[in-house]
């Protein structure tokens, strides 16, 4: 292997070298080192940034903020994300989570990505030295994205409101052949008023359920009368075929999953 | 490709070594410092045949770079036993017949050391859980949870 590594101080400089081709940022080494094993030759150079600024949980009221550097690790075990705990044990084995941090989770093609699937239920904030952009939009363009992923911010939910699933066929731990964020808010006699769905593995990147979110609307949360928003849940989508599942199959258990999680 | 120097605490002696950069962690055990014990089998952070202890975590040594293991506690399976008395997880394994070709081994013993540091009393649950990232294809993974519980017994019982 001839991978050349160079650590910085500070994001602004790891932003300027990061320009030169064949150059990946490190950050827990579960996406990058993972492709530079499997003979990914397009890496040649990887960065680094040691500002231990990257690595702080900031938890102020509801308003929380994620240095790119945490780890899945650390969230599960935060007093204060005890919301989020379940998403975040959802990614991999206890040494995974000690590694994988929250800006990997944002590039992690599907079927890997759980913790991403439920930043964009929470309609989370990516800031990046550039500015900050709805995760939503961060997506979709992460592609062609050149700009290190400093934090991610969002109001943290209730804990009656934010529901995730994971469905893998391993048990307790194994790949995604699903997963879905849900956040939802309701009167107090149950009616949705709001519906926010993030789904994993139904596209390359998680995806919003806009369909279903638009079909939960004035629901209360029983068989019958999310019997709609259950139907719609195929819309849009356009899942991945691995070996774990094909898309075919993805598509026809998305709704049972789905129905279990608004029902549970 | 320039190499880099590496410094490190293994298993409680100091190790340095110059290494190209990009090496992973478990190229430079295994090859340039000749412990063999943590593994190589997915090299993809999927089977968990390369687990080691860095500062008191677990982690896969082939997807860490050694040089950003700069003045690092690194634990190995291969630093447990003491002046030729096996740990009570390896004693356990043994006794258990949760070796069988072995391959995983290493692996689950460090999952299962950070397990027992951290709870000494763990529930069944507690250990499939804390292996969860540790692939094994021989013993369909009973005897090794039963031989993680009976060390956390043989550990209390020596505490007591």
């Amino acid at each position: 292997m001839s991978l050349a590594l160079r650590t910085f101080s500070s994001v602004k400089d790891a932003n300027t070298a990061l320009q030169a081709s064949g150059t990946r940022y490190l950050g827990g080494g579960t996406l990058v080192i993972r492709a530079a094993n499997e003979g990914d030759v397009s890496v040649s150079s990887l960065i680094r940034v040691d500002d231990p600024g990257l690595s702080r949980i900031a938890v102020t009221g509801d308003k929380v903020r994620l240095g790119a550097s945490v780890t899945m690790a650390a969230i599960a075990g935060h007093p204060g994300l005890a919301a989020l705990a379940p998403a975040a044990r959802a990614v991999g084995g206890p040494a995974i989570r000690n590694m994988a941090t929250v800006g990997g989770n944002l590039f992690a093609p599907a079927p890997y990505g759980d913790f991403a699937a439920a930043l964009l239920a929470l309609d989370a904030t990516v800031v990046t030295d550039d500015g900050e952009m709805p995760v939503e939009t961060f997506l979709a363009s992460r592609d062609t994205s050149r700009a290190i992923v400093t934090a991610v911010g969002f109001s943290l939910p209730g804990a009656e409101s934010f529901r995730f699933l994971k469905v893998s066929r391993v048990k307790p731990k194994g790949v995604s052949v699903l997963s879905i964020a849900a956040l939802l808010q309701r009167t107090a006699d149950g009616t949705v008023t709001s519906a926010r769905i993030a789904l994993g593995c139904m596209a390359d990147r998680p995806i919003r359920a806009l369909a279903t979110e638009k079909a939960l609307l004035g629901c209360k949360l029983t068989p019958q009368e999310i019997a709609p928003a259950l139907a719609a849940a195929g819309e849009g989508i356009s899942p991945i075929t691995d070996p774990v599942a094909s898309a075919w199959y993805r598509a026809q258990v998305l709704p049972v999953h789905l129905g279990r999680l608004l029902l549970s | 490709m320039a190499k880099v120097p590496v410094q490190f605490t293994l298993n409680g002696s100091e190790k340095a070594e110059f290494v190209e950069s990009g090496t992973t962690l478990l190229h430079a055990l295994r090859d340039k410092i000749g412990d063999t014990s943590p593994k190589g089998g997915c090299h993809q952070g999927t089977c968990g045949a390369c687990s080691v202890i860095i500062d008191g975590e677990l982690r896969l040594s082939c997807l860490t770079l050694a040089e950003t293991c700069n003045g690092a506690d690194i634990k190995t399976t291969a630093g447990l036993a003491e002046s030729g008395v096996l740990h009570p997880l390896q004693r356990a394994f043994l006794d258990a017949f949760a070796t069988q070709c072995g391959f995983c081994t290493p692996g689950m013993i460090m999952a299962a050391k950070v397990l027992l540091d951290r709870t000494p009393n763990p529930s069944r649950e507690d250990v499939v859980e804390a292996l969860s990232g540790n692939i094994c294809r021989c013993t369909g993974y009973e005897p090794i949870i039963q031989a993680v519980l009976t060390a956390a017994r043989a550990n209390s019982q020596n505490a007591a």
